[in-house]
């Protein structure tokens, strides 16, 4: 007993020094507030990023778009005189901690305009809440249809500077049809995830419709470890080409456990897959696989090399298609504030549904009535541990 | 038929896994009358102790048997040092209370390892709290600083999966005409039957494994006749705990990613698995694994992989009403 008390009062001496300690940390925002000029007086963007979890490469490197935008407005002199502070939230990888952050920047942070997610799934979530605050919300990479238009009913509020999945989709399918020449695909996809079932959909449609045949439709969940009984049964109706429209985590295991399985089909995917770590996981078992992307850094293009320098001098690395739609979405934002009357609300949100033919890096940006933005996509082949650019499709 | 062959390996090596954690999970049934919630997280633990262990050694540049028998025996006394702590420190104080207090406890142990774990490093931390400080205009001393500079910058690890490296080579080898085996597939089938077979010989040869089944059997008695009902019910957990630690090594032998609620869905069905072969019985555990880990793999393989977790929960309910003893489980009868 005397053993169990000495551990109580060792743990209980712990948690008020924690508590003590921790005070001022949940002070500190206070204290910069007051020193930074008032509300007015700066331009406040607020970005909600998975910059932990499952796909936490995705929130990082759209964070780091974002900024790096923003330190460029900020040498020139910032929007309109005023410099611009970015403040990021961690997501998580949850759709409920995206919708709490979201509410968390536009209730107490007040920001001008709204930046995130990546994924279709949590921009969904926060979507509500930036129409409910009337504050513009874009968001850089999320493809799904229903994020900017939810039961045919554009959000006034909302944007993206991405594609849609009904064209990504397509692209890939196109791809597959005309340039790999496979007429059996098997499809597995992410349940529980908007975007991959959206992109399977949208994959099914197209590639039967050009004469190619779905041999079979797998599924499963996201943060599964074991994927070989659904590999199995996909081995056995052999296809020539299996679709993977989900995240690079679970693509890269996906991957090795299909080679593990003797299968030597390329896979195809999305935009989900682009990720260092994908390379990083899936080692061998990812080269020679195709997916569809915004962009690819190998284009000669001198604005996108021009970004791509600048990228790799602030943060080191090769931006990946994240990092420059983040990028992008925060230059259409600044864009979009010259012209407004006002930077935030109603002004801003006729200026940013204004934005024509802006040259992103990712490509033209015109945002159409439906708020998003039409731009060609690129595909991409796994080969050395790396991305190359195989071919560009316009919509 | 090669399909069919390729699922029965797949559903083996998934079964085994189970098989071990249940295992855990009918021996502190047994002693205690426990269901210890937190043992998938101490199967999760064991994964990261494993982890750690091998980036410690530099498995990831070149793995060789030596060191992954190192890997195994460290990420082993983690976990076993764990499930001593646990028993310590959470349910010991709680033995004498009603045994609801005690189911709650684990699953509050549960959360603590399963969040815990997902908190930023403690040096991520401690630079948030000198960052905060010295915007609070608090100076901070150096050696302050020095010693925030050296916390793990690595544990504990936070929501992003890692990946485990391999702790020795994969070969790879077609059978009967294409089902596909590897050489982690039968190293982790030998390992579980190895253990199982010892623990087996623990509890039925040794004076610790009779020692057990007396405490099992009336703790108090047991007690009265001079076993060290403490003693034995610790020496339990190690046993528990050092098994969900190697389950834990040979999923992420194969199945490389490691996050900190990996344990979550193993450990609810190895819980099915232990009840469903019969709470308490050592072959129960074994037969109610594998029987799972092949189920499972079947209705994916063959039907679609979203009722793959419902088989789990249909199975548990089915044995609930059918033989609420499960397989090898034995009939009580109170006397009053």
């Amino acid at each position: 007993m005397r053993f169990v008390r000495a551990v109580a009062v060792v743990v209980a001496a712990f948690t008020v020094a924690a508590c003590q300690s921790k005070k001022p940390e949940t002070q500190a925002p206070a204290a910069p507030a007051a020193a930074a000029p008032a509300a007015s007086d700066r331009v406040l963007v607020g970005h909600v990023g998975s910059m932990t979890g499952s796909e936490a490469t995705f929130g990082q490197s759209t964070d780091n778009g974002i900024r790096l935008a923003a330190e460029q407005w900020n040498a020139k002199g910032g929007v309109k005189g005023k410099p611009i502070d970015v403040k990021t939230y961690d997501s998580q990888g949850k759709p409920e901690e995206a919708a709490v952050a979201a509410t968390r920047l536009l209730v107490n942070d007040k920001v001008n305009v709204l930046l995130g997610e990546v994924a279709s799934s949590r921009s969904l979530a926060m979507a509500p809440a930036a129409d409910d605050r009337q504050v513009p919300m874009i968001t850089p990479s999320s493809t799904n249809p229903r994020v900017t238009k939810e039961g045919g009913k554009v959000r006034p509020f909302v944007f993206r500077v991405c594609f849609i999945d009904p064209f990504q989709g397509t692209v890939m399918a196109k791809f597959a049809r005309d340039n790999l020449k496979v007429t059996k695909v098997a499809i597995l996809r992410d349940v529980g995830n908007d975007y991959s079932v959206g992109l399977a959909d949208f994959f099914q449609d197209k590639f039967r419709y050009l004469g190619g045949e779905i041999v079979t439709d797998q599924s499963y969940k996201a943060g599964d470890q074991d994927f070989k009984a659904q590999l199995t049964a996909i081995k056995n109706k052999s296809p020539e080409a299996i679709y993977v429209p989900g995240y690079y985590t679970d693509v890269a295991l996906i991957a090795r456990q299909a080679r593990e399985l003797g299968m030597k089909q390329p896979l195809l995917g999305g935009d989900g897959w682009d990720s260092q770590k994908l390379y990083e996981i899936g080692g061998k078992a990812i080269e020679g696989s195709y997916y569809s992307n915004h962009y690819s850094p190998d284009d000669p293009n001198p604005r996108i090399q021009e970004f791509v320098q600048a990228y790799q001098k602030r943060f080191g690395g090769i931006p990946d298609g994240l990092a420059a739609q983040g990028y992008d979405a925060a230059m259409v934002a600044f864009d979009a504030m010259v012209r407004a009357t006002a930077p935030g609300g109603v002004p801003l949100r006729d200026a940013i549904a204004a934005t024509k033919g802006y040259p992103g890096v990712t490509g033209i940006i015109t945002i159409d009535e439906n708020h998003d933005a039409q731009k060609p996509a690129v595909v991409l082949e796994v080969k050395g541990g790396k991305s190359v650019f195989v071919t560009s499709v316009s919509p | 038929m090669t399909e069919l062959l390729q699922h029965l390996v797949n559903g083996t090596s998934l079964g085994t896994i189970y098989a071990l954690i249940a295992l855990g999970y009918t021996m502190v049934y047994g002693v205690l009358k426990l269901i210890n919630f937190a043992h998938g997280d101490v199967y999760m633990v064991g994964a990261f102790a494993g982890y750690y262990v091998a980036s410690a050694l530099g498995v990831q540049e070149r793995p060789t048997l030596g060191k992954a028998v190192l890997v195994f025996v460290g990420a082993m006394a983690i976990t076993g040092l764990l499930g001593f702590l646990i028993e310590r420190l959470a349910y010991r104080p709680l033995r004498a209370r009603p045994r609801l207090t005690a189911l709650i406890t684990a699953i509050g142990v549960s959360f603590l390892l399963e969040y815990g774990f997902q908190l930023p490093s403690f040096r991520t931390q401690a630079a948030n709290l000198e960052g905060a400080l010295r915007g609070w205009g608090v100076a901070v001393p150096a050696w302050l600083s020095a010693l925030f500079a050296r916390l793990p910058a690595e544990f504990p690890p936070g929501p992003t999966p890692r990946f485990f490296p391999e702790p020795f080579e994969r070969v790879d080898w077609t059978v009967l005409g294409g089902v596909h085996v590897s050489n982690y597939d039968v190293v982790s089938l030998l390992v579980a039957i190895g253990f199982m077979v010892a623990l087996q010989l623990i509890v039925f040869r040794t004076r610790f494994g009779t020692a057990m089944r007396a405490v099992s059997f009336d703790a108090r008695t047991a007690g009265l006749m001079g076993i060290p009902v403490n003693r034995i019910i610790s020496g339990t957990f190690v046993l528990g705990s050092v098994l969900a630690g190697v389950a834990a090594l040979l999923v992420a032998g194969s199945r490389p990613r490691i996050d900190p609620i990996m344990g979550l869905m193993p450990g609810l069905k190895a819980f099915v698995a232990a009840v469903f072969g019969g709470i308490g019985s050592v072959p129960g555990a074994m037969v109610g694994g594998l029987a799972l880990g092949l189920g499972e793999e079947m209705v994916a393989g063959y039907t679609s992989s979203s009722f793959r977790d419902g088989i789990a929960f249909a199975m548990l309910i089915l044995v609930l009403l059918v033989r609420p003893e499960g397989l090898f489980g034995r009939v009580t009868v109170e006397k009053v």
